[in-house]
């Protein structure tokens, strides 16, 4: 597989991915706002995705469930601010753990030809300490054992 | 050259792009300021500048031989931010896995079907 990029500076609010597909733009959009396909991909393996509401078009609405192999369950929502097919998806997301932390993402799909696509996310928090802080949410171990592991490196470097 | 160092920690002395190009070089071994002068094109100064910020933060080592100083690269002190990106980088990698996986099944199920428009 192609190697995804991950931009992710320090002191920045934001995410940005990309990653070529060898699939044609129209299924992968497909992949991503198709409820029968995103349980399939969407969230980290170990996490069960189950899809409460999807309604990807502008003005609608979306609401995952991950469950975790000892039942907890952690819920993520948001709204459809513009979908336009096959080319661009830009929707909120919020881990319902942590209300009122908004994040802003911005997926765009991009037709290389030779059945090939890119794809660029861009995810914009609202302020550095929300993106650093994703950890705590719980709905990603390895950034709090990431971070642990960061600061007692830290710690004996100083 | 009286401005207050913006460096404190690895992260903020890799922020600089030529620091960067200095890491690489020496990530392939040890060099003297000249080596770094002429592989990278830049000037002699500023090469003294970015190695004393890396010096700083413990990026880079240096010793003495003979009349050169040579400087080498301590990956250990690049450990926390390889530490604090890999995370994020698991999170997207294996997210655009499944979603490879999937595309490639679902391009295995169609395939034999009309191409799709």
């Amino acid at each position: 597989m192609s190697k995804p990029e991950i931009i992710v500076e320090p002191g920045s609010q934001e995410i940005v991915t990309k990653m070529t597909f060898n699939a044609p733009r129209a299924l992968i959009f497909k992949a991503y706002t198709d409820p029968d396909l995103i349980p399939q991909w969407y969230g980290p393996r170990y996490l069960t995705t189950v899809v409460d509401v999807l309604d990807a078009r502008a003005g609608g609405s979306w609401r995952f469930l991950n469950y975790d192999p000892e039942g907890n369950v952690y819920a993520f929502h948001g709204v459809y601010h513009d979908v336009v097919a096959p080319e661009r998806i830009v929707q909120t997301f919020e881990y319902e753990g942590m209300p009122g932390h908004v994040v802003m993402e911005t997926a765009v799909f991009e037709d290389l030809g030779d059945g090939k696509t890119r794809v660029v996310t861009q995810s914009v928090f609202q302020s550095v300490e929300d993106r650093d802080g994703m950890a705590a949410s719980g709905m990603e171990v390895g950034v709090n054992e990431g971070y642990e592991r960061m600061n007692e490196l830290m710690a004996t470097l100083q | 050259m009286a401005r207050t160092p913006t460096t404190s920690d690895a992260f903020n002395a890799v922020a600089e792009p030529q620091r960067r190009r200095i890491i690489d070089l020496l990530a392939l071994g040890e060099r003297s300021v000249n080596d770094i002068v002429e592989a990278l094109d830049m000037r002699q100064p500023q090469v003294s500048k970015h190695l004393g910020v890396l010096r700083e933060v413990g990026l880079v080592n240096v010793r003495d031989e003979g009349r050169r100083r040579l400087y080498s690269l301590n990956s250990e002190a690049l450990r926390p931010i390889y530490e604090w990106v890999t995370p994020y980088e698991r999170f997207w990698r294996e997210r655009y896995e499944r979603l490879e996986e999937l595309l490639d099944r679902l391009q295995r199920q169609t395939s034999g079907d009309e191409p799709e428009q």
